[in-house]
């Protein structure tokens, strides 16, 4: 069941990733509503974050397009902001806590130009929106990882966007952190503004998100949440390989082919 | 000594030139070496300098002369190329970016030296002068070269400035800086190019076999001592500024010696020294922490021991002797000594003809360290759900760590417990 939304914030047309020519996202098709909390769904391995960073333009697209605020990404880049996973950087490289969420200022700022005081003041009030102000000069190393986490949050609010790709912020997180960064969330979608977070764990996905994308390879759903998680999707999700797909796949790589004609 | 004196006094211009010359082309390459480290790129640092060689050797025998310029320009190709080829190799086949940069540095290098060799061998009168490109001259850093060098180190300390925030993001999270829009493939190459323009003029101190350790090592040492890029980009420019004085001295002084092999050695006694003492992160402040520890837990433990004595004559504050203390627990002799003459001048025991008496606060904290074993072998039992008879050796050590807060929180969570798993009485 994939449903399409009118005038959507997000439109992925016809989007296959490859890595190393084999191919992790087959053919995806999917639009998402303004204003929502939208969980990406899937097992280990269904390409959750690749379909994000293919969304974010991080990942070159093997075919089809994705179109933002319904413009390329490279026009909207200001009024999105992406929350990395947690070990995608180096921890112990020298800077502080506030020093990482004072990057969240940078793309508004452009190059050559220093952070202004009231740059400085934003990202004093998103680290407090995270309840981390008492600690903006702990060296970064020094952190948990739901510390961790709340600071890249903390950048990423600082941005101040309208839309919100995060890739699991809820790994590996202590119980007031996920608390903490649900009711952010929340707080954010009564703004207006939409976030996309790829998600591990059913069990309180129904109670997070109110859209669903559920995903294995190819898309198997997107809608809102209640039609969505139901239990012949996520079996069709979780259940059975598509192993003549994964074969296929492997084929694509181990022949250098190309995965579309051109 | 004589010759120490007459350098430092600087009265001699040509000294005054080298010694500049030295502290900038050092002091550059370390500034940019700082990104190079934390962008995880130090062996390709080695790569570019030793493919350098080719090039300075190539534009030699294209143009004839020894302009410093031209040399440079050479320098900076066979640098670019070599670079290339390392992304090439990595991007088109199965090898590995470690061992594309091996058969790349030694591929260029080699090239150099048959160059430098055929070149030494033709007879031109002009090439004399060309091999300190090999392990670096500091001293002949003068004239146009000197004016050429300083003027690339000068651009590559401005331009580091100029590209501080980006550069910075860039080593800490790419992805990041490119989803905010950063141009990352831009920023990518300008910090590429800043590595071989940092190579490329230290190679004229240092020279081009050990200008791998000029870039880095700098950095390495900075980071021991601080968490912060800014003070680590000032303190790798001092020391690498440091270890060209040193070189240009070590070659005014004795011109036959090679500049860059000293250079490479002080730099790396400093690096050395950083990795030994710098504060917390040092090997010699983690021995101490150790023995701190080792100390804390001796002294804990004679305190626990003389309480838990007490305890079995009904908490009268009576002496023990030192037989009584051993006979609890195995403790070397010699050590259980120690810990109690340390333990008497600090003020927690006294020594009566009967024995060793607790005072008033050393009943306390021998309590305080009873109540710790107790309360977390009771945490153990109802939380982790271990039998009663495995929680012992556990709570020995955590005894010794737990925190005021964490004790306060551990009564509050176990409800303010009297009794232990083992039916002692938690005091």
């Amino acid at each position: 069941m994939i449903l399409q939304v009118e005038n959507p914030v997000v439109e992925v047309h016809d989007l296959t990733v490859s890595y190393d020519r084999k191919p992790v996202l087959w053919g995806i098709d999917l639009t998402l509503p303004a204003g929502a909390l939208v969980g990406v769904i899937g097992p280990n391995g269904a390409g959750k974050s690749t379909l994000i960073k293919a969304m974010m333009d991080l990942l070159p697209a093997g075919s089809g397009y994705v179109r933002i605020f319904d413009k390329p990404i490279g026009q909207v880049r200001n009024r999105i902001s992406y929350v990395p996973q947690r070990e995608s950087v180096d921890w112990d490289f020298p800077a502080s806590v506030f020093d990482v969420v004072l990057m969240g200022r940078y793309g508004k700022l452009g190059l050559f130009k220093r952070p202004r005081k009231a740059d400085k003041d934003a990202a004093m009030e998103a680290l407090q929106k995270v309840g981390m102000q008492g600690f903006a000069n702990r060296q970064i190393s020094q952190l948990s990882g739901g510390q961790q986490q709340r600071v890249f949050l903390a950048r990423a609010l600082a941005q101040n966007a309208d839309i919100y790709f995060m890739d699991e912020p809820f790994a590996g997180v202590d119980i007031a952190t996920e608390t903490a960064i649900i009711e952010l969330l929340r707080t954010m979608r009564e703004q207006g503004k939409t976030v996309i977070v790829v998600h591990h764990d059913l069990q309180s996905a129904t109670e997070y998100f109110d859209w669903v994308v559920l995903l294995n390879l190819r898309l198997v759903a997107s809608g809102p949440t209640e039609k969505i998680l139901t239990q012949q999707l996520l079996e069709q999700t979780y259940g059975g390989k598509l192993t003549v797909l994964t074969k296929v796949g492997e084929l694509l790589k181990k022949q250098e082919f190309p995965s579309r004609e051109r | 000594m004589n010759e120490f004196f007459e350098f430092f006094s600087f009265a001699d211009a040509n000294v005054r030139y080298v010694t500049l010359g030295s502290v900038l082309l050092a002091g550059s390459s370390a500034v940019v070496g700082c990104f190079t480290l934390l962008r995880k790129r130090a062996l390709v640092g080695d790569a570019v300098a030793h493919a350098v060689l080719p090039g300075v050797c190539l534009a030699f025998i294209l143009s004839g002369t020894k302009n410093p310029f031209i040399l440079l320009l050479g320098a900076f190709i066979t640098g670019w190329i070599s670079l290339l080829t390392i992304d090439f190799i990595t991007s088109r086949s199965r090898i590995k970016e470690d061992t594309a940069i091996g058969l790349v540095l030694s591929v260029f290098f080699g090239i150099g030296i048959i160059l430098l060799t055929a070149i030494q061998h033709s007879g031109n009168a002009a090439q004399s002068g060309l091999d300190k490109f090999l392990f670096g001259k500091a001293a002949s850093l003068v004239g146009e070269d000197l004016i050429a060098f300083s003027l690339v180190a000068v651009l590559l300390l401005v331009a580091t400035l100029l590209f501080y925030k980006e550069l910075t993001l860039l080593c800490f999270d790419q992805a990041y800086a490119k989803t905010i829009g950063y141009p990352v493939r831009a920023l990518e190459l300008l910090l590429t190019t800043l590595t071989v323009f940092a190579v490329v003029v230290g190679i004229q101190a240092v020279g081009v076999v050990l200008m791998a350790a000029m870039l880095i090592t700098p950095a390495a040492a900075a980071r021991f001592w601080t968490d912060r890029l800014s003070l680590m980009l000032v303190l790798a420019a001092l020391i690498g500024a440091f270890s060209g004085v040193a070189g240009a001295f070590v070659s005014y002084t004795a011109p036959a010696m090679p500049t860059g092999p000293w250079i490479v050695l002080i730099v790396s006694m400093i690096a050395t020294l950083s990795f030994a003492f710098a504060p917390g992160k040092g090997w010699v402040s983690r021995l101490l922490r150790q023995r701190r520890n080792k100390t804390l837990i001796l002294e804990e433990n004679l305190l626990k021991l003389l309480y838990q004595l007490g305890e079995q004559k009904q908490g009268t504050l009576a002496p023990h002797t030192f037989q009584e203390i051993l006979e609890r627990r195995a403790i070397p002799q010699k050590l259980a000594r120690t810990g109690l003459r340390k333990l008497g001048n600090q003020g927690y025991i006294e020594k009566t003809p009967e024995g060793w008496l607790l005072t008033g606060q050393g009943q306390r904290r021998g309590e305080r360290v009873v109540r710790l074993h107790r309360l977390w072998e009771l945490y153990l039992t109802q939380y982790l759900h271990l039998a009663s008879d495995h929680v012992h050796e556990d709570a020995e050590t955590i005894e010794h760590i737990i925190t005021p807060e964490l004790e306060q929180k551990l009564m509050e969570e176990l409800g303010f417990p009297v009794l232990d798993p083992h039916s002692a009485r938690i005091p």
